[in-house]
């Protein structure tokens, strides 16, 4: 069988993103068509930077999405014969089949780790970022709106915390041994929980999620006791479930559930983030404060944190929107660098990081084991940077 | 101003406080005590074993304690043994009389330790990664600084004209390729059979001896590229904000040259925010460091730190993360006062 050509190549990768493309015209025609009545998102299609960033966000959203259909091969299979071969060789005893962007040095097709790596990424950086802004709000809005001793108490424990190296932090923080360092705690069902370090700071920062929706709900609801309880009965109720199964790893239904390596990652990157988040937040709130429509909650006589929370938080939209995206991009650089340094991830996961990492070693004999992942991390970035960068002209615009 | 410095200062060596004991803390967990004895003992010794080593060595104070010890405020351990009657201590070492040695033997005594790794005094190994660290940051910066301030103020001269969107693409582009990204990416082009030009070296491991273009000008560029995007973009902000201003359309007004305005009215003033982001950019790129250190096999600090980190060598890891710290703080605090010297706006009572 004939190795394929560069065009071949091409070629085929594209026909192997088909999902993408078609969810991309299905979304992109959907979004245009109703782009007035779409606020912010609709006003994105009037830059052109903005839309480059989105359709490049949205291509990486849906290769995630569709990684099994997109994917030729496992992240894990490996073909004997097939060790550092070139982009587009034949796969051996498979007919017709080839490793479109090569092996890497475990006979592994590069181009479906490189698909399922997004995966990896998609699915922590969002959550991770989204967890970071929960902290970061609940704590910096009180901050920027009371001032005084708690400000200045947050603000020296975000400083330090911001003080700290980022790299250090993760090599310190991120290890097999801390993970396992702690007195040990029998739970219901057989359960039993380290309060090693990541464990007591995952105990710490998922609770805020839950008290930022308890404040939200009581602060807006608090004259309607029928929704109130609704409201309040719903969040307790999946917060504690959440609660039990990503901290404790006890979820009696197991639904929710994290790996200890993948918590361990997820604890340091929400915690490297929310200081900034917080720093962000106290400074809008600061700004806003002042405004005349919180001057009017106020002598209608407004509790302090439903003027923070309904009044001061949806008019900092925007700053905090475009902080969203770039802080994604952020963190998946993050992540990129702890699989760099081989950090919290098992050996065999496609994630970016570490394949780049694993791919460096034979960079100038075999550069098609490093550049996919490389060019797939940076695009993922760029992309968000684009996405921000449109959403902050649009919103400076009105 | 006096106040002022005090004050920042202060605020500085509690942090410091802080982040020193956090880093202690974590670097003495009982898993790392426990890997320590085994590499110092043998790999077969029993939890009794370990135990009693530890205790012998002192390791089994509290924490506070030995925290006070490793700063050189609280004196040194010392243990008589029970059988043998023979004294060990802190600061008893290298066949010193137990009763010449010095009480108190920490980091403000200039004491840091002994690296594992390296068998050799912690000191001497800081200071000369430190200098190796020291060019490469010192060409990172005279590579990053004038092509950033250019290209900002260029960008913000005129907003939203053609150069500008170009310009401003390109630094966004640099800010989303990290190091490792970006040293790969320049690595295959310009030193892989690939790329074909091969006109670099892909390592800069003979740079630690002799820096020459062709070994240091790719780990230069990967660096300085990831930082320049943020300063260029910071620039171009405080430009463009600077050339709305009501003082730049009286001197228009009052017939000067666009180019005039630009460099003796606009510049000075567009270059007061950079300056501290240009100062902040320091620690940040301390994690390049490492990234690029490690890509690069050049031998410096960040190459050290991640030595220390894989082969549990706590005193040196210790160390690594005290000059980490003060560095950070440091160019905090002169970034601090730069802005207060600069802007003649602020003015600290």
């Amino acid at each position: 069988m004939e190795r394929l050509g560069g065009f071949e190549i091409f070629l085929q990768v594209m026909w192997q993103f088909l999902p993408v493309w078609i969810g991309l015209i299905i979304i992109l025609g959907a979004s245009v068509h109703f782009r007035s009545r779409l606020g912010l998102y609709g006003k994105l299609f009037d830059s052109t930077i903005g839309i480059v960033g989105l359709v490049i966000v949205l291509f990486w959203v849906l290769t995630a999405i569709f990684a099994d259909q997109i994917a030729t091969f496992d992240a894990l299979d490996q073909v004997s014969g097939m060790k550092n071969k070139k982009p587009g060789w034949p796969v051996t005893g498979l007919e017709g089949q080839h490793y479109l962007l090569g092996g890497d040095n475990l006979a592994r097709d590069v181009f479906s780790r490189m698909v399922y790596g997004s995966r990896e990424v998609l699915v922590i950086a969002p959550a991770a970022t989204l967890f970071a802004f929960m902290v970061g709000i609940t704590l910096g809005l009180p901050a920027g709106f009371y001032g005084g001793r708690m400000d200045t108490v947050l603000s020296f424990v975000a400083n330090l915390v911001l003080a700290f190296p980022v790299i250090l932090l993760f090599f310190l923080l991120v290890t097999p041994e801390i993970r396992a360092d702690g007195p040990e705690f029998e739970l219901w069902g057989g359960h039993k929980w380290i309060a090693s370090v990541p464990n007591l700071m995952a105990l710490f920062l998922f609770l805020f999620p839950i008290i930022f929706f308890v404040v939200l709900w009581v602060s807006r609801y608090s004259t309607q006791p029928q929704k109130l309880t609704i409201y309040l009965a719903v969040t307790l109720v999946i917060g504690a479930w959440a609660y039990t199964g990503l901290v404790f790893n006890a979820d009696p239904l197991g639904l929710f559930y994290m790996d200890p390596n993948l918590l361990n990652i997820f604890v340091s990157v929400v915690f490297v983030n929310s200081p900034t988040v917080y720093r962000i937040v106290r400074g809008v709130t600061i700004d806003i404060k002042t405004r005349d429509y919180v001057a009017a909650a106020q002598t209608r006589g407004e509790r302090p944190w439903y003027i923070m929370l309904w009044e001061v938080l949806p008019n900092a939209r925007g700053p905090l929107i475009v902080d969203f995206c770039l802080r994604i991009g952020y963190t998946t650089i993050l992540l990129g660098t702890l699989g760099f340094f081989g950090l919290g991830v098992s050996p065999e996961s496609p994630n970016w990081g570490q394949t780049i990492n694993e791919g460096r070693k034979l960079l100038s004999l075999y550069p098609h084991l490093a550049l996919p992942p490389a060019l797939a991390l940076m695009s993922l970035v760029l992309g968000l940077n684009l996405l921000a960068d449109g959403l902050r002209e649009e919103s400076l615009k009105d | 101003m006096g106040s002022f410095l005090l004050k920042r200062s202060g605020v500085m060596l509690l942090t410091a406080f802080c982040l020193t004991f956090i880093v202690f803390f974590l670097t003495n967990l009982d898993p790392n005590l426990e890997k320590l004895t085994k590499s110092e003992g043998n790999q077969r010794m029993t939890d009794q074993q370990v135990e009693s080593w530890l205790v012998r060595n002192g390791y089994r104070q509290n924490l506070v304690k030995r925290y006070g010890e490793w700063l050189g405020v609280a004196p040194g351990w010392t243990r008589t043994d029970p059988e043998t009657g023979v004294v060990t201590g802190r600061c008893i070492r290298g066949g010193i009389d137990p009763k010449e040695a010095s009480t108190f033997c920490g980091l403000l005594q200039g004491y840091w330790g002994h690296s594992l790794v390296f068998k050799e005094p912690i000191g001497g190994i800081i200071i000369k990664k430190l200098g190796l660290t020291g060019w490469l940051m010192l060409w990172v910066m005279i590579a990053m600084v004038p092509m950033a301030l250019l290209i900002g103020v260029i960008a913000g001269m005129r907003e939203g004209s053609k150069t500008d969107r170009s310009l401003s693409t390109f630094s966004i582009i640099t800010t989303s390729t990290p190091e490792y990204v970006s040293g790969v990416i320049l690595i295959v082009i310009f030193a892989s059979r690939l790329g074909g030009l091969q006109w670099f070296k892909g390592t800069a491991a003979s740079a630690m001896d002799n820096i020459t273009f062709e070994n240091f000008f790719l780990p230069v560029m990967a660096l300085a590229l990831y930082g320049m995007g943020y300063i260029a973009r910071m620039t171009r902000a405080s430009m463009s904000e600077v050339m709305t201003e009501q003082y730049i359309r009286t001197a228009r007004l009052k017939g000067l040259s666009f180019r005039a305005v630009v460099l003796k009215h606009a510049l000075r003033n567009a270059l007061i925010a950079p300056f501290t982001v240009i100062m902040l950019q320091i620690p940040w790129l301390l994690t390049g460091v490492v990234i690029i250190e490690t890509l690069f096999n050049y031998k410096g600090f960040g190459w050290t730190l991640v030595a220390a980190v894989g082969n549990n060598d706590i005193e040196l890891m210790m160390a690594a993360s005290v000059v980490a710290v003060f560095v950070v703080l440091l160019t905090q605090l002169i970034s601090d006062i730069g802005y207060v010297f600069l802007n003649p706006r602020i003015r600290v009572s």
